[in-house]
């Protein structure tokens, strides 16, 4: 199961995405951003960090990369595709999410155990949990606001597009509590916490059962196996 | 625009210099003439005076910097495979893998703007490690603010905390801890201190040097332009047309973007093997990467500055000579390899150009177009800066302050008074420097890499290096401002120590030391008595505990007008652990465990945190070191933490017991009954030296019942005082008893508020 990961200049979190695909079983495959070819892979993640510097609009230019235009057409086609922080702006910016995410509402960059609710288990990256489940996975950002027109609110609330809600605290001013969206074929799903630094006993966020052992991420990376194999 | 050249030089041998407006002195203008048989041009000029500047040539500190060097044994050294005077030092950590590491100030710009001056100071640090050939893997941060409540206090601490975040963040590079201390000696000195480690194979180790004939020297990465010209500035409005760029920002602005790139950049060229030698380009700019690289090299250099790739065009040779622009490097790259060098930095789309080459000549040759602007030897410029012995004087004030105990003044206790006592607990562990520090840490990405063992809130930072085997870096920095007003020599030992000790309450065994040296003016000869004893502290210091100082920086100039920062010489401990899944937790997770108090407590409360926070005083002796208890200490813990037998460590320190005891139940929420009546008989001390003493070598540890007997009797063995004074207890609550109990979400409110009701 090959799943591609795409380093934009700019991206942080490549070798996280990576490592996390690999403990969960996958293969990752290492993209480059101005590759037009995606190497076959089944899946793709766009992972976090700063790609090209946020100049412009965060995840404005990455958006406009090569690799980017055939990952949009095949997303189009139903590939799966994670976009984690900087790859979930990626994909509001290619337009495969809707809304937008701005400036967090206290103005500081936040890093913290987040508790989210699963709110949809029905995509290719969330199938593996129960619905209402509360996971706590790490979240880092500077502009993770999420905001969309009420139309769209209504659109996704409705549609039960929402996969992911804050819980006891909304860390960065996001409309409805949103975490994470799909789209509505659910191959497609992006969310501003990191599933990635939540993957390996000891080098996550802290749990009942012990210091740094959280591992809620994981799931994220075996929906996907799942959801490829039975495709 | 007039360019003074070589021949210029020659012919009008009595022009008039602004030297004294660089911050030469008389001499040193004398002997520049002397090495080059006639007057500097104006970019020599320039080169010289920022190169000698206490800044670039340690001039004052460097006497007594050659301690670190001496006072070594070969055991010492065994570990060490770059030493000092490198751009960092690098230590063997084993399995075929070094890590290096270094501390560096950047002070005064971020007092000026302390969003650029803070970002930059990250930046720089990180280009080190990666001169050395590493992967930079993670940094910290040590800040020194003025006092909280002060009008200017906000303005520094957002802007400093936003620049590392902004920068650090960018870089992908885990924040793992640091230090932040609130204090009104720093209130128009703020310091800045920002650490950085990397990770190397030892063959893939690089050195600044330009020793191989006819290699290519190469500036890449940003484009230089007009930031960070400090006396370059003045230079150019006295010397030059007044239409050219006259007054610069003294402070560099920083991309962390394109120094991201530039990492992954420089990573990829070291990987193909296409340099044969690096620098970073940092104070001082070209004038130091060409001086040194050709210095180091024993050779000499040729160099075209109108080759330099430029933000602005009107910039002068001078100018561009002195300009810090970041996000900048100088490689060394042989002729066969230059077309591997241009398909990487193109891969990474960064800019570079050849500006000359390696010649084997002892001159360093710099041209403008066909003029000859620079002919000097480059030893001169890089290394043999004038050296002073500066005088020393102990201050007047010293001894009077050291009568002064805590003691002698009579300072109320409320030993017989539990609400007071209670009261005071409070009051401490929620002070500015005791509070929770999530204030500024949670604006740090401390997750990036997915190899943070330990980070804020823990005493240590943990790094793993290897994903195969799980070996690891421990890192704590530690300095204490007041202990060394009391008595820099102790104080820097005491930083030693507690950093030390902080590693190994971690699990990891400590290897080599660095660090910050944060003073006054070196004009001041009480100023350079605090740095003679700092020095010679640390260097004794780390010779009793058998590891080597492998390099630091020093930060003068410390004062507003003639009132110094307390000493403040931050050092910073690195220890190895071979997995960190063996790493010791600092707090308390499991119900039910023994609660023990390592080493003794004495009546010491000089300097202490009890002293400042309820009495707002400041006198006496420091607490008494035993390094050779902290190194048994040490091995007690390594060796407790091979056979699993500690579920949890945290070291006493700024305000004893009582913020171990707050930190140990918070980290996890785990509640405890303490009783300190025992501790209070055995060390004959009373309840405020109990709870607040500051007394060394003190760990407290949590142990579960079924490892009680063997870990008692491992410290009997070590000879290590062990006493029980508690049981971890899921209540919710702390209990003193005797005097009080805690809920601990209480105590948790205290501790959380502080910072964010000052700056939010």
């Amino acid at each position: 199961m090959k799943i591609g990961v795409v380093t934009f200049p700019g991206s942080l979190d490549d070798r996280d995405a990576a490592r996390a695909i690999r403990l969960a079983g996958g293969e990752p495959v290492s993209l480059w951003h101005a590759d037009k070819s995606i190497k076959k892979v089944d899946a793709v993640v766009l992972p976090g960090g700063f790609s090209y510097g946020d100049y412009l609009r965060c995840g404005a230019i990455a958006a406009q990369a090569p690799v980017m235009k055939n990952i949009i057409k095949k997303a189009g086609e139903g590939l799966p595709v994670l976009g984690i922080c900087n790859g979930f702006q990626i994909l509001v910016e290619s337009h495969l999410l809707p809304g937008g995410l701005i400036r967090n509402e206290k103005q500081h960059f936040v890093c913290r155990d987040q508790k989210l609710r699963v709110e949809n288990v029905d995509s290719a990256w969330t199938s593996a949990f129960q619905k209402g489940d509360e996971i706590t996975i790490p979240l880092k950002n500077g502009e993770g606001g999420y905001i969309a027109t009420d139309e769209t609110l209504k659109m996704l609330e409705g549609e039960g597009l929402i996969t992911f809600r804050y819980l006891e605290v909304n860390p960065n001013g996001s409309m409805n509590d949103i975490a994470g969206l799909r789209n509505e074929r659910g191959n497609v799903v992006g969310l501003m916490p990191h599933p990635e630094h939540a993957v390996e006993p000891g080098f996550g966020p802290d749990s009942p059962v012990a210091m740094r052992s959280g591992v809620d991420g994981l799931k994220f990376f075996q929906s996907v196996l799942r959801s490829v194999i039975s495709a | 625009m007039i360019i003074d050249t070589v021949d210029q030089a020659k012919i009008e041998a009595a022009k008039e210099q602004p030297w004294a407006a660089l911050g030469l002195k008389q001499d040193e203008y004398n002997s520049i003439k002397e090495i080059l048989g006639r007057r500097p041009t104006s970019s020599e000029l320039a080169m010289y005076s920022v190169m000698w500047s206490e800044h670039c040539s340690y001039k004052s500190s460097k006497i007594y910097l050659r301690q670190f060097g001496e006072k070594v044994t070969p055991e010492m050294k065994k570990r060490l495979l770059v030493g000092m005077g490198e751009n960092a030092g690098v230590v063997d950590i084993g399995e075929g893998l070094a890590v290096t590491f270094k501390v560096e100030s950047h002070n005064h710009p971020s007092y000026i703007e302390p969003f650029q001056g803070a970002a930059t100071g990250v930046g720089g640090i990180v280009r080190d490690i990666l001169t050395m050939g590493a992967r930079p893997i993670a940094v910290m941060d040590q800040l020194r603010f003025g006092a909280p409540e002060h009008p200017d206090t906000a303005r520094v601490v957002h802007g400093v905390v936003d620049g590392i975040s902004f920068y650090g963040n960018c870089l992908g590079l885990p924040n793992i801890g640091g230090e932040t201390v609130f204090d009104k000696v720093y209130q128009g000195n703020p310091l800045v201190n920002a650490l950085s480690i990397g990770v190397l194979k030892h063959g893939d180790l690089k050195l600044a040097k330009a020793d191989k004939v006819g290699d290519l020297v190469i500036l890449f990465g940003a484009r230089t332009g007009a930031d960070g010209i400090g006396g370059v500035s003045v230079l150019a409005s006295d010397t030059f047309d007044a239409d050219g760029p006259s007054r610069r920002p003294a402070v560099q602005v920083g991309d962390p973007f394109a120094e991201k790139v530039l990492i992954e950049c420089c990573l990829e060229l070291f990987a193909a093997g296409c340099v044969s030698g690096i620098q970073d380009l940092g104070g001082a700019g070209i004038s130091c990467a060409t001086s040194e690289l050709a210095s180091n090299g024993g050779k000499g250099m040729k160099v075209q500055l109108k080759k330099v790739l430029l933000r602005d065009e009107s910039l002068t040779p001078e100018e561009i000579l002195m300009s810090e622009s970041q996000e900048r490097m100088m490689a060394i790259v042989p002729k066969r390899h230059l077309r591997a060098f241009k398909k990487i930095v193109d891969k990474h789309e960064v800019e570079y150009s050849v500006l000359g080459k390696v010649i084997n000549e002892d001159r360093l040759l710099i041209y403008w177009g066909e003029q000859e602007i620079v002919n000097v030897p480059p030893r001169t410029v890089a290394h043999d800066g004038p050296v002073y012995e500066r005088p020393v004087r102990k201050p007047k004030w010293q001894a009077p302050l050291n009568a002064a105990s805590v003691q002698a003044r009579g300072l109320y206790r409320a030993n017989n008074n539990t609400t007071d006592l209670a009261a005071q607990f409070v009051q401490i562990i929620s002070s500015p420097n005791q509070a929770d520090k999530s204030y500024i840490t949670g604006q740090f990405d401390r997750y990036v890499g997915g190899n943070t063992a330990l980070a804020y809130p823990d005493g240590a930072g943990m790094i793993r290096v290897s994903e195969e085997t799980g070996l690891g870096v421990a890192l704590s920095t530690d300095a204490n401002g007041r202990y060394c007003q009391l008595d820099p020599y102790q104080g820097a030992r005491l930083a030693l120590a507690e950093a030390y000790r902080n590693v190994a309450t971690s699990g990891a065994k400590p290897i080599a030391v660095t660090n910050c040296l944060n003073f006054g003016s070196p004009e001041n000869p009480g100023v350079m008595w605090q740095f003679k004893q700092a020095t010679t502290g640390l260097a004794d210091g780390c010779l009793e505990l058998g590891i080597p100082v492998t390099g630091g920086n020093v930060s003068f100039y410390n004062q507003t007008g003639d009132v110094a920062i307390f000493p403040t010489p931050v050092v910073g401990v690195l220890g190895v652990i071979d997995d960190v899944a063996r790493r010791i937790p600092s707090g308390w997770q499991d119900e039910g465990n023994n609660i023990y108090l390592l080493g003794v407590t004495k009546d010491e409360l000089d300097g202490s945190v009890w002293s400042e926070v309820v009495h707002d005083y400041l006198g006496g002796r420091p607490p008494a070191v035993d390094l050779e208890f902290e190194k048994r200490l040490a091995e007690l813990l390594h060796g407790a933490s091979l056979q699993g037998l500690v579920a949890s460590a945290t070291d006493l320190s700024e305000a004893g017991l009582a913020q171990a005891l707050t930190e140990s139940v918070l980290r996890f929420n785990m509640g405890a009954r303490v009783w300190i009546s025992e501790l209070c008989e055995r060390d004959g001390i009373d309840k405020t030296s109990a709870l607040f003493s500051e007394s060394t070598g003190r760990v407290l540890v949590s142990v579960g019942r079924e490892d009680d007997v063997k870990f008692v009797g491992l410290c009997d063995a070590r000879n290590i005082p062990v006493l029980r004074i508690g049981v971890t207890d899921n209540t919710g609550e702390l209990e003193i008893q005797d005097l009080a109990t805690w809920k601990l979400s209480d105590l948790r409110n205290s501790w959380v508020a502080t910072l964010p009701e000052l700056f939010s």
